[in-house]
């Protein structure tokens, strides 16, 4: 390629994109101020406690209650984020290929959810799931189970109210990717003597694939730090790592032995971005694209 | 300015000052609770008298959780809060750990005519609460469960069953249901308590963690018998669920008053917790919430019916059924570790 000679264009694009820096500045600055620096005080009192310590993080690394809690929490959000995008997928799908209106529609009931808090849906679901909730009664109700079904306080309560939590983290996302792949390609396929099922697996499928890498990284790490569903529909059993972050404050008196756990799932997490962001433009997953 | 001027605007303040230091109003403490209708209860039993009485004004403010608080603001050098009403517990662990104040007793008299279980050298005992045996009357008419080797009997008592998720009363019942004495309970055998409790682990619904959690649980017959705060399981009752509780082996705790270190207002401080336990807003205190009195001379006023006496839990018919439980064993280093115990037996 040959040098561009200079273009006039290119001092107007300069101040443009100074202009665009004053104008985010102030929400920079909050960020800074409000995430970024208490964050990394919290961090530093994980290492620092009258004096240099790694004493937080041993106890992290070594003591099992640590390690089943990390587990568990990965555990539940690989399977939230698997039925999210099992359930996600034909959603978005749906709202792709129906007229407009249609379209709109769909999205607005999966937004929908979105202005109820989640204290509320948690509590929602209780009333649903519980041993005396709607779901048991109408099942005994039809004679179809004898006994309630334990459906709460549980780890299954908690994966079913977190999947419709994140449901809209992946419907989105797969939407947007589908949108922008052209219907053309599927009456070519379909042109060429294709079936539906083979253009959709062998053109739309792939195709949509960032999109579905996107959704399940949005739930998948929104899910590890869940705390409210857990510790309303767990039961007190499904401890998951945010409620050890809370636990350690009241044990151990001290924010360091909390912010060690914190520490950890941070780095976890953004060990996650680093490598969804070898295969995907991190722009997607954020959804500014 | 005109030296008229000056003198004009020199009077006014003198005026200013004398008016404040008439009105006593440079006086005030900062008071902290735990909020909702006990907070209430507390500002017309306890709180606004005593500011009346003793000429200042208390700011209030809430917490759930006052711990952590108490450690940054004194940690920071420059607490803004006075007084906390908080479980006794965190009191004595603070006062070791250099965050509260060790009161003086001599300035606080009614503090010093209590008993001494009622006090530590750095908190007096504010009100009592209790962890009970609550039950459905729906599952239980009758020969409902009284004791916890009861809760423990799944084959006698069939039902679902719901624990504090946490060690503290918890450890306590499980070593009565194991048959130890409720006067013989301290100290712990930790051991013993936790195998006790691997026992009924598989039969137990839910490990609840919040008291408005095990007001639910019960309310909506989510569970048939559990353990809970009396105050919640009457609540419940009073709203016409079929609930009961039994003051049998329930466990006597309290939350207690204590002065932050280097708190800005330490003098009135003091005052105001003397005047705090004096038996009369003490015996007030019952009349607007299911609490007990912290003073039991409260008892004594005579404000306090004996009908209505005979539901408080610190009232010494109902005490003398149940443990007292021992903050100085729960802050001590064999509690704090039989507390960090429990998350591993909650995982397992």
């Amino acid at each position: 390629m040959t040098r561009s000679v200079p273009d006039p264009s290119q001092k107007h694009q300069r101040r443009e994109h100074g202009l665009m820096l004053a104008l985010v500045s102030p929400a920079l600055l909050v960020i800074l101020a409000l995430i970024v620096l208490p964050v990394g005080w919290l961090a530093w009192q994980s290492i620092y406690h009258d004096g240099f310590t790694l004493e937080n993080y041993r106890r992290v690394f070594t003591e099992d209650i640590y390690w089943r809690s990390f587990a568990l929490t990965f555990e539940i959000s690989l399977g939230v984020t698997v039925i999210a995008l099992l359930l996600g997928y034909p959603v978005a799908y749906l709202a792709n290929s129906v007229p407009k209106g249609w379209s709109i529609l769909i999205l607005s009931l999966v937004v929908l959810p979105f202005w109820t808090s989640v204290l509320v849906r948690a509590y929602a679901w209780l009333a649903l799931l519980q041993r005396t909730g709607v779901i048991n009664q109408f099942l005994r109700y039809l004679d179809v189970i004898s006994e309630p079904l334990a459906m709460v306080h549980n780890t299954f309560g908690t994966v079913v109210a977190t999947v419709h939590i994140l449901l809209p983290f992946m419907v989105l996302p797969l939407y947007a990717t589908m949108q922008k792949i052209p219907g053309d390609l599927m009456q070519a396929g379909a042109s060429l003597g294709a079936s539906p099922s083979l253009t959709f697996f062998r053109v739309f499928l792939p195709l949509s694939l960032p999109g579905v890498l996107a959704g399940c990284t949005m739930v998948f790490v929104l899910c590890l730090g869940f705390y409210i569903t857990p510790e309303l529909l767990g039961g007190g059993r499904t401890v998951m790592v945010s409620m050890l972050v809370s636990r350690n404050v009241e044990l151990y008196n001290q924010f360091g032995a909390a912010s060690a756990v914190a520490v950890v799932l941070l780095v976890g997490v953004l060990a996650i971005f680093a490598v969804v962001s070898r295969f995907i433009s991190l722009d997607r997953v954020l959804g500014q694209k | 300015m005109t030296t008229k001027q000056t003198i004009g605007l020199g009077c006014a303040l003198l005026g200013a000052i004398g008016l404040t230091g008439a009105a006593n109003a440079a006086e005030q403490i900062t008071f902290v609770s735990q909020g909702g209708a006990y907070q209430e209860a507390q500002t017309v039993a306890i709180l606004d008298p005593s500011a009346k009485k003793l000429g200042i004004t208390i700011n209030q403010d809430s917490i759930p959780d006052a711990w952590p608080a108490i450690k940054t603001q004194v940690g920071s050098g420059k607490p803004i809060w006075d007084v906390v009403d908080t479980p006794t517990g965190y009191c004595m662990r603070g006062g070791e750990q250099g965050l509260i104040e060790k009161l003086d007793f001599s300035k606080i008299p009614n503090a010093a005519a209590m008993p001494e279980a009622y006090r530590s050298p750095y908190s007096v005992s504010y009100e009592f609460y209790s962890s009970v045996l609550a039950f459905s009357q729906k599952t239980f008419p009758k020969g409902a469960p009284n004791s916890w080797a009861d809760f423990w009997d799944v084959k006698k008592f069939p039902g679902r069953r719901a624990l504090r998720n946490h060690p503290i009363a918890t450890l306590e019942a499980a070593l009565m249901a194991d048959g130890v004495a409720p006067d013989k309970l301290y100290p712990l055998d930790v051991d013993r308590a936790f195998k006790k409790l691997e026992e009924i682990k598989p039969s137990i619904t839910v490990w609840w963690t919040s008291g408005a959690q095990s007001a639910q649980l019960l309310n909506d017959g989510e569970v048939d018998m559990e353990m809970a705060w009396n105050g919640r399981v009457s609540a419940v009752a009073k709203e016409g669920a079929k609930v009961a509780f039994t003051y049998n082996q329930g466990i006597l705790q309290s939350t207690s008053l204590c002065i932050l270190k280097g708190a800005p207002n330490l003098d009135t401080a003091v005052k105001f917790l003397n005047e705090a336990v004096d038996p009369v807003h003490q015996a007030n205190l019952p009349l607007n919430i299911d609490y007990g009195p912290g003073n039991p001379k409260a008892f004594e006023t005579g404000i306090i019916k004996p009908e209505r006496a005979a539901q408080l839990p610190s009232e010494p018919a109902n005490a003398s059924k149940q443990a007292l439980m021992s903050y100085a064993w729960w802050s001590s280093p064999a509690g704090e570790a039989a507390e960090k115990r429990w998350a591993a037996f909650m995982q397992k």
